[in-house]
């Protein structure tokens, strides 16, 4: 039993080092959401207020709004970027290491997915701080109350980052997940504007907005942080972070995904 | 020695009394709605909407009797002050009140309702207990706001297009002086002390605040709110605490309270509420403050010791006055 936690203690804190020793990586991640939130929601500003939608009880700015859709974004990039580190390792020969431990495979890429949450985790209370500093008001308890959306949410976009690192063969290949990956999934969400003012636009994009599960992600932070639980966005979230865990496992079984290139780099 | 002591019985005793009332019984906040004849009740306590009452036709200013067991409506398009009993919440009667009343004040007595007929340029004077008017002055063009100092000696009323605020002396039943103020005066509010006399205006945007004793204007206050064109910031309904510390503006369809500070009359900060923001209402214990929305149909409370926005409830459509029963 004590294996596993040494094990699971050396990946988790892998990850976080790797995070702490990468400082422009670190600022990155805040600087990308301080920008959205100085910038485009200055420029949105909306001074007058946004309808009423739960979980608000009463007429918020913009700036308010957009708060959800951007801890959201650090946790996607995040995840991307666990994606991009996982193929790196690939590259570099350290996943090999990782996965010739004798322990079950599910756990060593739980464990991996569990680092990065917790480095998305960092990055949101940073995020948090921030915000509060700024003047948005949020509910004092938020950052406790959200903790475990975070966790959901951070599991699920892990998990598809895997599922995309097992997909991905060389590293050059990753500039295509921004474009059909990370831009699709944030602009076709609730992250940036209320869902009714996509209904207005179109059935279409409002279906697509609906059926996203990174919406669903957003709504989950949106509620977690006002203290309630958006019972269709936990479904949907819980849902997903399973069948992308599923497909990630078996991404990297060795009779499949990667594993199944490994005689080529054994013979 | 006893006879310096004596004046703080009573006033501890209606001290005590007042507690256990705001104790025992829950706070009701009454709102007209404008277009819907009616009037909205709302539980303080749970801040949901618990009855519509059905009242005459556009029913804009509200107050309550002194003895709180009544409330004044002026059902402006039947040219009638409705009188409304709280406990069977049915209109009891009606009072004469001229044409088109749109706001009144009463006497500190709670004997006379002073009101302003938006249509006739007058001011009408209604006995309440004989329910007959006792008397009627020339004010100017389009009067709105009513106050009466807390002496009562002074009724104050603002018209709108002569843009003044004209001083009635209620011995004298006349007007005795006028203070210019700026554009399209609507609200007249005097503070505890009488001293004061708190005036918006709402196409010049400001407010200006009259010394009760010259009648000059000692201050007048600018508001401006960042990422809103300055003529949508229009001053209307205006509310000062009891403590003598705050007061708030209304800012009609600016969307946001402005929260002045009673003493310095710095503006300290802007609370956003729903859309064309139009009257306040403070509870006894002057803890919330209730904003009437009229285009977005709906009351928002703040919490005055935060200076936060709590909840907006949902009410009848375009909610104009608001009173709160402690």
């Amino acid at each position: 039993m004590s294996g596993w936690w040494i094990a699971f203690q050396g990946i988790v804190a892998r990850e976080v080092l790797r995070f702490v020793h990468q400082r422009e990586r670190f600022l990155g991640a805040l600087v990308r959401p301080l920008v959205w939130l100085f910038v485009f929601a200055a420029g949105f500003r909306a001074a007058l207020g946004i309808a009423i939608i739960p979980p608000y009880e009463t007429y918020i700015p913009y700036e308010t709004y957009i708060v959800p859709g951007l801890i959201g974004m650090i946790q996607l990039f995040n995840g991307m970027q666990g994606s991009l580190s996982m193929v790196y390792d690939r590259e570099m020969g350290s996943m090999r290491i990782l996965l010739t431990s004798p322990l079950p495979r599910g756990f060593l890429l739980l464990a991996r997915l569990l680092g990065g949450v917790v480095v998305s985790v960092l990055q949101v209370a940073a995020f948090l701080l921030i915000v509060r500093l700024y003047g948005i008001d949020l509910p004092a308890w938020a950052p406790l109350t959200v903790l475990p959306a975070l966790l959901l949410n951070g599991l699920m976009l892990g998990a598809l980052g895997m599922v995309l690192a097992s997909t991905i063969r060389q590293l050059e290949n990753f500039a295509g997940v921004m474009n059909f990956v990370v831009f699709p999934l944030f602009f076709l969400s609730s992250a940036l504007y209320p869902l009714y003012r996509m209904e207005e636009a179109g059935p279409l994009l409002w279906w697509l907005c609906s059926l996203n599960p990174f919406t669903h992600g957003v709504e989950l932070i949106r509620f977690a942080l006002y203290g309630q639980v958006d019972g269709l966005a936990l479904a949907v979230v819980t849902g997903a972070t399973l069948l992308f865990a599923a497909l990630a496992v078996r991404g990297y079984s060795p009779a499949r995904g990667m594993g199944s290139r490994a005689p080529s780099a054994a013979g | 020695m006893t006879s310096a002591r004596l004046p703080w019985l009573p006033f501890t005793a209606s001290l005590l009394t007042a507690f256990l009332a705001s104790a025992a019984s829950a706070q009701t906040i009454y709102v007209s709605n404008e277009k819907d004849n009616s009037l909205s009740v709302i539980d303080g306590k749970t801040l949901a909407v618990v009855d519509t009452i059905k009242v005459g036709k556009r029913p804009r200013g509200i107050t309550l009797s002194k003895d709180g067991t009544q409330l004044f409506i002026c059902a402006s398009d039947d040219h009638a002050v409705q009188v409304l009993d709280l406990a069977s919440r049915k209109v009891v009667h009606n009072l004469p009140s001229g044409e088109d009343p749109e706001q009144f004040a009463l006497s500190p007595d709670g004997k006379s309702l002073f009101i302003a007929n938006e249509d006739s340029n007058v001011v009408t004077v209604v006995d309440v207990p004989s329910r007959k008017v006792a008397f009627q002055v020339d004010v100017g063009v389009e009067p709105e706001g009513m106050d009466v100092s807390p002496d009562g000696r002074w009724a104050v009323n603002t018209s709108e297009t002569t843009s003044m605020v004209h001083w009635i002396d209620v011995e004298k039943r006349q007007v005795t002086d006028n203070t210019l103020v700026g554009p399209r005066p609507r609200h007249a509010e005097f503070t505890k002390d009488g001293a004061q006399l708190w005036v918006s205006s709402e196409i010049g945007g400001t407010v200006s605040v009259i010394d009760t004793a010259t009648r000059q204007v000692a201050k007048t206050i600018d508001f401006h709110i960042k990422g809103v064109a300055k003529d949508r910031i229009q001053p209307v309904g205006v509310k000062l605490t009891d403590d003598g510390r705050h007061a708030f503006v209304a800012l009609g369809p600016a969307n946001h309270v402005a929260v002045v500070d009673a003493k310095t009359f710095e503006v300290k900060n802007y609370l956003l509420v729903g859309r064309r923001v139009w009257h306040l209402a403070l509870t006894p214990d002057q803890k919330t403050l209730y904003t009437t929305n009229g285009v977005s149909s709906d009351v928002s409370v703040i919490d005055v010791d935060s200076l936060k926005v709590t909840k907006s409830i949902k009410v009848g459509r375009y909610p104009w006055g608001v009173v709160v029963k402690g």
